[in-house]
């Protein structure tokens, strides 16, 4: 993975003291709130419900187990003893004390790490394919192409008041894993008939209150004019984008208002003045950071069948099945940590879990691990002989669930028992839906799955494109869930419809027992619930789930024990 | 000796100095073509100019000021009539007016004082700087020797600009990863 040399040091060091002084002159009253503001979130503070909230940024998700343990520090020390994962790959603490923020930076530059521009009208945290690197489907390894990105987004001068928070996600594969097509810029990495690097170049999807799936500006662009093109794309979108709406503000607005073609012509334009200037990536420049993303030394093994020796054992079988993909190295796996155990908040690890999860990377994955955009960790370079050993372990630590992909790998934001933004409650309605059916050979029966839960319209659940999703609405003073049924993330990125009046959270569970019961009547063998959806559309659906009364008695679980 | 108080200080390249050029600003009323412009140093709104450009363009020093909304474009061919190019921030959070700096500098090929003026806060200033601009006035209610501590904040920068056009990559030779590979670059 990437290692900071003395200029990155340097940089992050001189942060650090410039946003220390910024503390202080808040606290001194020198700065007002609203002036210090703006500061605050290019550093990741939010002020949420209840206490500040620090969200620290993991480049592309990929983390040392030095920096995991780092971060069970920080859970101890200065919150309460767990973090929560992101949809962003980032890491958030919910209980931070504003004096202490700037101690946090210090001891999290110790292991190369920051929180610089994970929030703010600026461009945030680079996300990327949680298994580059080592996905047997992956053309180029976009990460390298992530980290240049990285740097020369961090403090851009001319891009850190944007009208709108700004996104950008790349992917290297075949499948795409990092959903490029609801980002602002989604980037796929290509390879030209002439074997030359380059990206196919997406802009302007996002979801929040107006979901646009991205619209694709440049089919090649060759990979040295990574940063002047995107420079040519932020400076048409900082000059012309919205700013006064804070809902139109974001590039998908622009995009749609002028049209895709005439926005790409703006960008050419733009870029015409830019291609070949001194910002044009050199080979010198790739292959330094390449060189830090080389195929770990992986021994020469022989491609096993890991139930050999445990073929009675069904609930490592129904493991592997879920939480193990393929490696492009022969004899290795990558492996799924489940943060999605039932009665424990989606994304949720506590310091004891991290650094666990930070000693079997030592021991099981050259001390590396990431984190995917559904919430879950993930160890790539897994000896296949070991899976069971592994297994064994991370059983009595609650990470072995078997449940990527099924309908309890819940993605859920914080919603409204954290967040400020909220108008409901995410996490509940999650427990209460996990609770339900925390059945696994029903689970199972159902297959893949995406269930993703937001608090509110900002969607940062992305219930937009879960095969259901399910989003918080406030009326009247109180918490209902309006349900949609057909999104999916990927290749085939689709943006769900509403099926009709929206929920109680008591009703919840009901609803989607009564969604999954429509599947299982209409399905055709190997049918997933979203291609179901697809063919027969959401009328079936909506017919069986309103046609009579749902009376769901009882509390939520969990209801309060998150708060 | 004149009363400090009254002297109007800006910040100019990195140092305080008096300054005694004046902002119109249009009140409400006021039209561009109509609005008189006082004599003396003065900065006028580009539409002023443009209403005005003949009288205008035959004093010795006149500055224009563009908000933030505005295109530095229209002005393209006459930059060299002012001694003043200003960019208005109407708001800290708006974020245009480096954009306007960076085109002034880099496309139109101006080369005179570039002031930031309006709601310009110190740490402001650094990214002001990189983007082209050479001359600030920090809003009157602050310490404008604070403000000049928001010029020397970052002593490294990863990206080009205005002021830097070689980015961190071309500028320094950055060591290489850590670990040793004998096939850097191949299979990409």
């Amino acid at each position: 993975m990437y290692q900071y040399d003395q200029y990155d040091h340097l940089i992050v060091r001189e942060r650090i003291a410039q946003y220390r002084d910024q503390v202080q002159r808040r606290l001194s009253g020198e700065l007002t709130e609203e002036e210090f503001l703006p500061l605050r979130l290019q550093n990741g503070l939010y002020m949420q419900r209840h206490a500040y909230m620090l969200r620290i940024a993991v480049p592309y998700g990929l983390l040392s187990s030095k920096q995991m343990r780092m971060f069970a520090h920080i859970a101890r020390k200065y919150d309460r003893g767990y973090g929560h994962f992101t949809t962003r790959q980032n890491i958030q603490f919910n209980w931070i004390e504003l004096e202490q923020t700037p101690d946090i930076l210090a001891d999290l530059a110790s292991v190369e790490m920051h929180a610089i521009q994970t929030s703010g009208n600026c461009i945030r945290n680079v996300t990327s394919d949680e298994f580059a690197g080592v996905a047997a489907d992956e053309i180029i390894d976009p990460r390298p192409y992530a980290e240049v990105l990285r740097q020369w987004s961090t403090f851009h001068p001319e891009f850190i008041a944007l009208p709108r928070k700004f996104k950008v996600a790349i992917n290297g594969a075949l499948e795409d894993r990092a959903a490029i097509a609801i980002h602002d810029i989604g980037l796929t990495v290509v390879k030209n008939e002439a074997g030359e690097i380059g990206f196919k170049v997406m802009v302007g999807g996002g979801m929040g209150r107006t979901p646009i799936i991205g619209t694709t500006i440049r089919e090649f662009l060759p990979r040295e004019h990574l940063l002047t093109y995107t420079e040519a794309i932020m400076r048409v979108y900082n000059q012309y984008g919205r700013r006064d709406n804070k809902y139109k503000a974001r590039i998908k607005i622009l995009l749609k208002a002028i049209g895709a073609e005439e926005f790409a012509r703006q960008v050419e334009e733009e870029w015409a003045d830019l291609k070949g200037t001194e910002e044009t990536l050199t080979l010198e420049e790739m292959e330094r950071v390449i060189a830090y993303f080389q195929p770990h030394p992986y021994e020469t093994l022989e491609a096993i069948d890991p139930r050999a020796g445990h073929e009675d054992n069904k609930a490592f079988a129904n493991w592997l099945g879920r939480n193990v993909k393929p490696h492009k190295q022969a004899g290795y796996a990558a492996v799924i940590l489940s943060l999605k155990k039932t009665g424990v908040p989606p994304g949720d690890a506590t310091a004891e879990q991290m650094d666990f999860m930070a000693d079997l990377a030592d021991r099981y994955s050259f001390g590396e691990l990431r984190v995917t955009h559904e919430q879950n960790i993930v160890l790539a370079d897994v000896k296949q002989s070991q899976l069971f050993d592994l297994w064994k372990e991370i059983k009595a630590h609650g990470l072995a669930t078997p449940n990527i992909g099924l309908l309890t790998d819940i993605i859920c934001c914080p919603g409204g028992d954290f967040c400020s933004l909220a108008n409901a409650k995410s996490i509940p309605i999650s427990a209460a839906i996990a609770e339900r059916f925390d059945h696994l050979d029903f689970l199972h029966d159902i297959g893949d799955i995406e269930l993703n839960i937001s608090g509110c319209i900002n969607a940062c659940g992305h219930h937009h494109v879960g095969n259901i999703g399910v989003l918080g609405v406030d009326k009247d003073g109180s918490e209902w869930y309006q349900v949609s049924i057909g999104g999916a993330q990927g290749n085939a990125t689709a943006i769900g419809k509403i099926i009709g009046p929206s929920f109680s959270a008591h009703q919840m569970p009901e609803v989607i027992d009564r969604l999954l019961r429509v599947y299982l009547r209409e399905r055709t063998p190997d049918e997933k619930f979203v291609d179901t959806v697809q063919r027969i559309g959401i009328a079936p659906f909506k017919e069986h789930v309103y046609a009579t009364p749902i009376n769901e008695p009882g509390r939520l679980v969990g209801e309060d024990e998150y708060a | 000796m004149p009363d400090q108080n009254t002297i109007q200080r800006i910040i100019k390249g990195n140092q305080i100095v008096a300054d005694d050029w004046t902002v119109l600003r249009l009140e409400e009323g006021q039209e561009p073509a109509t609005v008189e412009v006082a004599a003396g140093k003065v900065i006028v709104p580009l539409k002023v100019w443009q209403a005005q450009k003949e009288a205008l363009a035959a004093r010795p020093e006149i500055g224009v000021w563009l908000q933030s909304d505005e295109r530095p474009e229209e002005l393209k061919g006459e930059l060299d009539k002012f001694s003043v190019v200003a960019v208005n921030f109407p708001k800290f959070t708006d974020g245009r007016g480096y954009s306007i700096a960076y085109n002034l500098r880099m496309r139109l090929g101006y080369t005179g004082e570039l002031r930031a003026i309006g709601d310009v806060l110190r740490d402001q200033l650094f990214q002001m700087k990189r983007t082209g601009f050479d001359a600030y006035a920090p809003r009157p209610d602050r310490s404008i020797e604070d403000a000049l501590k928001g010029l020397t904040v970052f002593s490294e920068t990863y990206q080009a600009s205005v002021d830097d056009k070689l980015p961190l990559f071309r500028r320094h030779a950055r060591t290489a990863g850590a670990r040793e590979h004998n096939d850097i670059g191949s299979g990409i």
